[in-house]
């Protein structure tokens, strides 16, 4: 554990459903560099989060964290009474995507999941439906687009059902037609109650899709506020400075 | 020594032929280095995918270990596999000296390590791109390795490919350990080297031909395979 000081989440001040998924003190350090300070944060079902913040201050690693991806740093899953613990999926910035068909990395993640083989093939289906890739779902993965490729793997993620899909910078790499594609993908994917944490640079996304802003710099959470309190109300020096510096790139 | 053009017209003359001993000698040459490769792949994927994956005591020598065996004379894995098999050695009752599995096992050892050490790096190369991602959907770090195999297939086709090549390739070990015999253990190499020893260098380079144009047309097989593969993949997905 780092000497950097301790910043719980605020959830408090974000109104959501019960929590899905907990970091608590997590740390993370690659050789000499601090990722990630001992940080806590809970995602609460039903939430928008966007995570902000400069290059290498630790969205990514954070996000890696609520996914389960780094090794020592325990997540928590909440579990309700009676329900298996929530899914999480994971959606990166530049989707790794199996040299085989599009149906085919669906089922993958099905069958990774656990998922009968005799509901595999409809599910996959239905996701590569939602996406409006049915009409692909035979191609090589590898050889659709790069619009396309982000959408299978939204594909992919939604059909795990998940509870929270955690996403990469998803829009980054896309032109402005397939960003709004997506955008609007993620936005029906809230709608259907799933938790999004989200990572981005464009702060008019997060505006448009979030319902809370995570502040990150240098591996600590500097604000963590409902989106409106996060863009209208004075900010907390790191975090002002972020936006200053942010806001004429957006 | 006879011209280069009047080898490569007696090399034309026998696979013209089908000359009945060259036949023999080129079937058993694939038999032997097929199988090898086969024995070779089995044990150095699943080696490879233990050192790319696995962290143990020792890990790091275990890696260092095979990719000094890159490097081994095929001459002294023929020795090595000679003392195993021979008479007074451990496998000795097993009575395999001079047969063509004996002429397997030299060649398997010999290409094990070639398999394994590339199917390490292919297999961390490819799980630096997408293992975290493979990892998110639920994959274990095994279960991760495995399906890069998958994903880097035709990679993997290359590696068996190298295999064959090394193993088929190669003189050391199936002369120590096969002996050469006409009709039992000759294969390509050890009739090359035999040919150059009576002195008929036409001959031996027109097995050497014979040799290159069993790789070449092996290999050009295999390019037009993989088009076709991936087609009736996607058309079966």
């Amino acid at each position: 554990m780092g000497a950097r000081p301790l910043l719980a989440s605020t959830t408090d001040t974000v109104a959501a459903g019960r929590p899905l998924v907990s970091l608590e003190h997590a740390s993370v350090r690659y050789g000499d560099v601090q990722a990630l300070a001992p940080l806590s944060l809970t995602v609460r079902a039903g939430e928008r989060i966007a995570l902000v913040g400069a290059n290498g201050s630790g969205k990514t690693t954070l996000l890696r964290a609520l996914g389960g991806a780094i090794d020592g740093v325990a997540r928590r899953l909440h579990v309700t009474a009676g329900s298996p613990p929530p899914v999480t999926a994971m959606v990166a910035q530049k989707p790794f995507l199996m040299s085989f068909s599009a149906r085919w990395n669906v089922q993958l993640a099905l069958w990774l999941q656990g998922v009968p083989r005799a509901e595999r093939r409809a599910r996959a289906d239905a996701a590569l439906a939602r996406v409006g890739l049915q009409a692909h779902a035979g191609r090589s993965a590898p050889a659709l687009s790069g619009g396309q490729q982000q959408r299978l793997a939204l594909a992919r993620a939604w059909a795990m059902q998940p509870a929270l899909l955690l996403l990469d910078e998803p829009t980054a790499s896309l032109d402005p037609s397939a960003k709004r594609e997506v955008e609007r993908l993620l936005a029906s994917f809230a709608d259907d109650g799933v938790a999004l944490v989200m990572s981005t640079h464009n702060l008019g996304q997060a505006k448009r899709l979030a319902t809370r802003v995570v502040c990150l710099d240098a591996g600590v959470v500097v604000a963590d506020r409902p989106v409106d309190a996060f863009f209208d109300e004075p900010l907390p020096d790191a975090a002002a400075a972020f936006l200053k510096g942010e806001l004429p790139w957006s | 020594m006879n011209s280069f053009a009047e080898s490569l017209s007696l090399a034309a003359a026998l696979i013209a032929g089908a000359d009945a001993q060259l036949a023999r000698i080129v079937a058993l040459s694939l038999q032997v280095s097929a199988t090898a490769t086969l024995v070779g792949l089995a044990l150095g994927l699943t080696l490879g995918l233990a050192l790319a994956v696995a962290r143990f005591p020792g890990h790091r020598v275990a890696v260092w270990a095979v990719n000094t065996l890159l490097a081994l004379p095929s001459v002294v894995v023929g020795l090595l596999v000679y003392l195993l098999l021979s008479r007074a050695g451990p496998l000795g009752s097993w009575g395999l000296l001079f047969t063509p599995p004996a002429m397997v096992i030299a060649q398997s050892v010999l290409v094990v390590p070639l398999v394994a050490a590339l199917t390490r790096r292919l297999v961390l190369d490819a799980l630096a791109d997408g293992g975290d991602q493979l990892r998110t959907l639920g994959a274990r770090p095994l279960m991760a390795a495995t399906l890069m195999l998958l994903h880097e297939r035709l990679a993997l086709l290359t590696i068996a490919l190298t295999a064959f090549g090394r193993a088929i390739a190669e003189v050391g070990a199936v002369m120590v350990v096969g002996g050469n015999i006409d009709g039992v253990t000759r294969v390509m190499t050890t009739a090359i080297a035999l040919e150059t020893s009576k002195g008929d260098l036409a001959l031996a380079l027109a097995l050497g031909f014979v040799l290159l144009a069993v790789v070449g047309v092996i290999n050009g097989g295999v390019a037009l395979v993989q088009p076709r593969r991936a087609l009736a993949r996607e058309a079966l997905a």
